[in-house]
């Protein structure tokens, strides 16, 4: 029992929340074990942000309990909140203030000591490429800088488990890696990662999933057995008029679902089998070639798609 | 608790700081205004455009004329010739005021009849035409002294006709009925009033605004630490702007002010607690600066009216009087006057005192519990 309560790093159980009429987290339940990095999938307005605010101890569930790290958020937040980070889509700096002010600044929040916090700044700015900029004001730096620089105040309290609401949107690609090398990092010393994530790719990084959809939790496995999960078998088809293929091909019988992915068509069918021959002659009458037809693994895009029956947010 | 406190007043000094017309915007608007104020928001009224209309051309008609233009009172700006100009005048606005002296005044007056004078005011603006008209009694009131002075002193050894009642009137506290000394304090109240509740909003609204409330909301900062974080610097600033605003009402503009400063730092510090509790209110309603503006605008111009800085509060309707009763600066106005011009203290000033503080108190404790659903 303990060994597994240790284990655990967060535990929704029943999480409920309505907004007026609208009902934003529907019995949500899940749990997260100690060094995973868990990610929530949805489209806007799934109840990513909401599940991640009641995590977080900012906003209260009409139902359910939350434990973090042991700590019953509901009834400790405070104590909750100092083994705890959130960061929401867009991080608040104080934009009059410079990079070192703000990790100052929500250090003292967190009561960090001078000595920790100054060695653990200087951890994490090298490790975002930043720490040339300590004196340039936050308000200054590009979106990327400002999502990295958020990020290192989230963690200047060493906290066990973060929450990041979709925190590399916006962000430029290199800025992303820098990010995500820095997760990874953080999982090798224990911290626990919940984030949402619009992007599929970072969705396949996650050793978790959750698939949101109208604020329930619909799937939650690996990506890998949420691929098995998925009906049917997936052929891609490369064409120069991928539109024009996508609406010859929807309708045909047999055909699960056709997503477009760039100049390829994700075909999904019931029989493979079966269906390849079918597929073949109808490629042929349309005069694409043999070999643009291949079966593929899906990806967590084709996977949401099938699961949740409609388009991926991306 | 004292740690993220401090924190927080660092960060609020620090981004002051950092803000080059900071300084220039706290200070600078209060001394203009003061200084606009000052000289405009007055009662008195001189120069008034007046026309005349002499239809008697007698040495007492003219003598009467000189009356009014010996005053700085009224300037001449039409000498009529007939009924029409002055219809004229007053519709174009060129004079605010005529006066018609009909033909056989000097005869009246010989005669010991009394003599009618025609006075015609534009009453589009009552209260100068009012004032006005004060002014013209005073004016005929002498006339007719010097009238009768002259008709008897001739005969020697004879009395007056009229012994009447002689009204000697010295007013209190203020003996040359200067109202810039009655304005300047009510500046002063209202400027502060303006300025800490906006400022308040303003700046609690803008950390909702770049998303620092809610990150601040997920560390163990407590609700009212937040609070007293953001509003010690604006109570600071608030009793910086009463000494400088009023330092510069009494070497400016020499008002007098010989009551206690201590009871003007409890009476101030009351009731900058009351409007910051104000501006932290209106915070909770506000979710962007626009919201905000907009609010501030709504409540912050009655409170304003409302307040007996101009309009005398127990000629307003019940309904209003009733409200006033919740307005921190109509409370404010009467201890800063009180202060200043009577020099009275506590023991006359508690009811208003008493007033700020619980206002002050039913304030900050509603924008508390208030702040902590809005975070929601």
């Amino acid at each position: 029992m303990t060994a597994e309560v240790n284990d655990v790093a967060i535990r929704a159980q029943g999480l409920s929340k309505s907004f007026g009429a609208v009902q934003a987290v529907r019995a949500a339940e899940f749990t997260v074990s100690r060094g995973e990095i868990f990610g929530l999938v949805g489209p806007d307005g799934a109840g990513k942000t909401t599940i991640m605010r009641m995590l977080a101890g900012v906003l209260r569930p009409d139902a359910g309990g939350i434990l973090v790290d042991g700590v019953d958020v509901g009834a400790e937040a405070e104590r909750a909140k100092l083994r705890l980070s959130y960061m929401p889509q867009r991080f608040g700096l104080y934009e009059d203030l410079t990079v070192a002010e703000n990790i100052f600044f929500y250090g003292e929040l967190f009561s960090v000591p001078r000595k920790e916090r100054l060695a653990r700044s200087t951890e994490l700015l090298d490790a975002a490429g930043m720490s040339p900029f300590r004196r340039r004001l936050a308000g200054q730096l590009s979106g990327g800088m400002k999502q990295k620089l958020g990020l290192v105040c989230a963690l200047i309290h060493t906290p066990q488990v973060l929450l990041l609401d979709e925190p590399t949107t916006g962000v430029d690609p290199v800025s992303r890696r820098d990010f995500w090398a820095i997760l990874y990092n953080l999982r090798e010393s224990g911290v626990t990662i919940l984030l949402s994530t619009a992007y599929m790719d970072e969705a396949e990084r996650c050793s978790r999933l959750a698939l949101l959809h109208g604020g329930q939790i619909r799937y939650c496995d690996t990506p890998a057995r949420l691929k098995q999960a998925m009906p049917g078998a997936l052929f891609a088809i490369a064409s120069p008029t991928p539109r024009a293929l996508r609406t010859a091909v929807a309708g045909q019988p047999g055909v699960l679902g056709v997503l477009l992915m760039g100049d390829r068509v994700h075909v999904r069918v019931d029989d493979p089998a079966r269906r390849l021959p079918e597929l073949r002659d109808l490629l042929a009458g349309l005069g694409v070639p043999d070999g643009a037809i291949l079966a593929t693994e899906p990806g967590i895009e084709d996977v949401f798609v099938a699961l949740l029956g409609q388009e991926a947010p991306t | 608790m004292f740690e993220r406190l401090s924190v927080m007043l660092m960060k609020e000094f620090l981004e002051l700081r950092r803000d080059r017309w900071a300084m220039f915007r706290l200070i600078a608007p209060l001394l203009i205004q003061m200084l606009v104020f000052g000289y405009a928001a007055t009662f008195t009224v001189h120069h008034v455009a007046t026309a005349i209309l002499d239809l008697d051309q007698s040495q007492a008609s003219r003598s009467l004329v000189s009356h009014f233009v010996a005053t700085s009172r009224f300037d001449v700006v039409d000498v009529a010739k007939n009924q029409a100009d002055i219809t004229r005048d007053i519709e174009e606005d060129k004079a605010v005021i005529a006066i018609v002296i009909h033909a056989g005044f000097a005869r009246d007056l010989e005669n010991g009849r009394s003599a009618p004078l025609q006075v015609i005011v534009d009453g589009t603006n009552s209260n100068t035409a009012l004032i006005a008209l004060g002014y013209i009694s005073q004016i005929v009131a002498q006339f007719s002294a010097d009238q009768a002075s002259r008709a008897f002193s001739p005969r020697v050894g004879t009395v007056p006709p009229e012994i009447g009642i002689s009204l000697q009137t010295r007013p209190w506290f203020n003996e040359g009925l200067d109202d810039r000394w009655f304005f300047i304090p009510g500046v002063i109240g209202t400027l502060t009033l303006l300025q800490v509740v906006s400022l308040t909003a303003f700046a609690i609204v803008r950390e909702r605004e770049v998303g620092t409330l809610e990150q601040i909301m997920v560390s163990p900062i407590r609700p009212f630490e937040f609070i007293l974080g953001k509003t010690v610097p604006f109570f600071l600033i608030g009793l910086g702007d009463i000494a400088l605003v009023s330092t510069f009402g009494i070497l400016w503009f020499h008002v007098p002010f010989i009551g206690s400063a201590w009871v003007m730092l409890l009476g101030a510090s009351l009731f900058l607690l009351a409007a910051l509790g104000m501006g932290l209110l209106l915070s909770t309603f506000s979710r962007t600066q626009q919201q905000a503006f907009a609010l501030n605008f709504f409540f912050v111009n009655p409170f304003f009216i409302l307040s007996g800085f101009a309009f005398p509060i127990a000629a307003m309707p019940k309904l209003l009087q009733w409200f006033t009763l919740v307005n921190p600066l109509r409370y404010f106005l009467v201890v800063i006057r009180a202060v200043f011009l009577k020099g009275v203290g506590i023991a006359v000033l508690w009811p208003q005192l008493a007033a700020l503080a619980v206002l002050a108190l039913a304030m900050l404790t509603l924008s508390v519990l208030r702040f902590r659903k809005s975070l929601d």
